[in-house]
């Protein structure tokens, strides 16, 4: 469904946007206090209204978002950067030691739900945005090695492979430079999902204090500012919650609408 | 069968042993000694020595490591650094809190995404399917403690049909306790419904285009009946790997809204032994917690393969 891509498409934008125009310009600086402004609803001054210390909402909005899209971006990458070269090993050594070593650790890392990894690692490392980058990512990487070995155990059956290992080409040459570029749809669309993932489990650890610390702004640890306001103000808990739910779904729509549109199977099957 | 049980059973203990040696190093490296921690930085030195042998803190690695899982397997959990007390009671006690807490919000998760499932699918393609998918997009979505600070805005607070937090109690009787585990399982519930409604239905989906569907079509059965006697209990192997999946996530992941609703369970326990630097006991909860883990798949594997001849012989 192309719809689906279009508006995936442009809610991530918009958020991506918003965290980049944070760089040089917010309608307020996120962190001026102006206590007699405080808890004001959304008006024309102050566009999403102002929190309990009278700072402006759209400013932290914008400058969590930041936070937010590095975290989750950064975790990913660790994910691939580890996950893809692991599955891809273990694809063109399928059946060895190599690879049972590599599955059974991708097993046991699944094993670890993954709030508990977060929270170990915080644990032993303190709190902190590059913490939680590492216990997300960590959980990335089974993700991609699995699907990454999965696609790539198919196209080890292809003729074009064979013929690259006729013409004399080393199993990692193949692996990179036959093998990944075929897997790489799969991994861009993965790879949003993991994304929007990302965001959401960034969010859960600032909210219990074990994320972004102060000052960097967040939104979940906005949204753990705004626990015990939410009876007085609810729109300081209701926005940044509004936030995720739109980034996470932009990001899923346009998973979606990335995986239907680049695998042309499903596109003959609509047909 | 006997002999994929045995294998299955030994990958088992294998991970569960790697399992324990990685969460005693990944502590072990922790920085930080709780005997220092606990008295303070005024401590005298001596004293710090003399608490780190009452905690057995000075014995080599190895033997406290074996000391742990010895324990562990006979139920022994060590002594909590902080309390005093027993970390296997402590366990228990919260385990009361985040047991029942998952099997209602698994229970809740269940009931709500089988009828959209299995109604999207019966009406592939349509608006209802439509509705239910979309549905579904959000419900993934949304944060779940996000969701709980909203329902506690509006049910608490507002309409003040259930507390906002907190938990009654088992000894004030049965519907207490599950009147104020009722906002936390309908937080939980909830992202846990939508993806088990998108399992539920892509699962029948695929039932659907199955030659013995035609089959059941073809012998006279309308294709209600067909669906409900044919394709949903077919559909149901994909379904229970993702709800016992869910029911360890459940388990472990409640962290996040047990510490909205102020709950005493298994993950608020963890969480505040990690704030105090009750190592011993992040130790050992996450051990269970893996375990606990380990073992449903584990489990979950022998159910397909009781169901599923097939899968008995791909090990």
């Amino acid at each position: 469904m192309r719809r689906n891509l279009i508006i995936g498409a442009f809610l991530t934008a918009v958020f991506v946007l918003a965290a980049l125009v944070s760089f040089i310009w917010t309608p307020f600086d996120h962190t001026a206090m102006s206590i007699p402004d405080k808890f004001q609803r959304p008006n024309g001054v102050h566009l999403l209204g102002t929190d309990h210390f009278g700072r402006d909402i759209l400013s932290m909005i914008m400058v969590g978002a930041r936070t937010s899209i590095a975290v989750a971006l950064v975790a990913v990458g660790i994910g691939m950067g580890f996950g893809v070269p692991l599955g891809l090993a273990a694809a063109a050594r399928k059946g060895t030691w190599l690879d049972e070593v590599i599955m059974r650790g991708n097993d046991l890392v699944f094993a670890f739900p993954s709030l508990v990894i977060a929270i170990l690692i915080t644990a032993v490392f303190g709190a902190g945005a590059i913490n939680a980058i590492i216990a997300i990512g960590i959980f990335n990487i089974p993700v991609f090695a699995r699907i990454t070995r999965g696609a790539a155990l198919s196209l080890w059956e292809r003729e074009f492979i064979m013929a690259a290992r006729v013409s004399g080409k080393s199993a990692t040459r193949i692996s990179f430079e036959h093998i990944l570029p075929n897997v790489m749809n799969l991994l861009i669309v993965q790879g949003t999902i993991q994304f929007s993932l990302g965001i959401l489990a960034e969010a859960g650890l600032s909210y219990i204090g074990l994320g972004a610390q102060p000052p960097t702004p967040s939104w979940g640890r906005m949204l753990a500012d705004a626990q015990t306001l939410v009876s007085i103000a609810p729109h300081i808990a209701l926005i940044p919650g509004v936030a995720i739910i739109l980034t996470v779904l932009g990001l899923n729509l346009m998973g979606d609408g990335l995986r239907d549109y680049l695998d042309p199977r499903l596109r003959v099957s609509r047909a | 069968m006997l002999n994929y049980i045995f294998k299955r059973f030994l990958s088992l203990i294998v991970s569960l042993a790697v399992a324990s040696l990685v969460i005693f190093f990944v502590i072990e490296v922790a920085p930080g000694d709780p005997a220092q921690f606990m008295l303070g930085i005024n401590a005298q030195p001596d004293t710090v020595a003399a608490l780190r042998s009452e905690l057995g803190l000075d014995v080599p690695k190895w033997q406290r490591y074996l000391g742990w899982v010895g324990g562990l397997v006979t139920g022994d959990f060590g002594t909590s650094y902080t309390y005093r007390t027993p970390i296997s009671t402590m366990i228990a006690d919260r385990l009361w809190v985040s047991l029942p807490l998952a099997i209602y919000a698994l229970t809740l998760s269940t009931v709500i995404a089988f009828p959209a499932g299995i109604y999207a699918a019966a009406r592939r393609g349509k608006g209802g399917d439509m509705a239910v998918m979309g549905a579904t997009q959000l419900g993934v979505a949304v944060p779940n403690f996000w969701f709980a600070m909203m329902m506690v805005l509006i049910f608490a607070i507002n309409l003040r049909w259930f507390s906002a937090g907190g938990f009654a109690g088992w000894d004030k009787g049965l519907w207490t306790g599950i009147h104020s585990l009722t906002l936390p399982a309908v937080s939980l519930a909830l992202p846990q419904a939508a993806i088990l409604a998108r399992v539920m239905r892509s699962a029948l989906l695929d039932i659907l285009g199955e030659d013995f569907m035609r089959t059941a079509r073809a012998k006279g059965l309308t294709r209600r009946q067909a669906l409900w006697r044919h394709g949903v209990r077919n559909a149901l192997i994909p379904v229970l790997t993702i709800i016992g999946l869910q029911f360890s996530f459940l388990l472990a992941g409640s962290i996040i809204i047990e510490q909205v609703f102020y709950l005493p369970g298994l993950g608020r326990l963890v969480f505040q032994a990690i704030s105090s630097r009750d190592l011993i006991v992040v130790e050992s909860v996450v051990m269970l917690l893996v375990f606990a883990v380990i073992t449903v798949n584990f489990l979950v594997d022998l159910a397909y393969a009781a169901v599923d001849p097939r899968l008995r012989s791909r090990t």
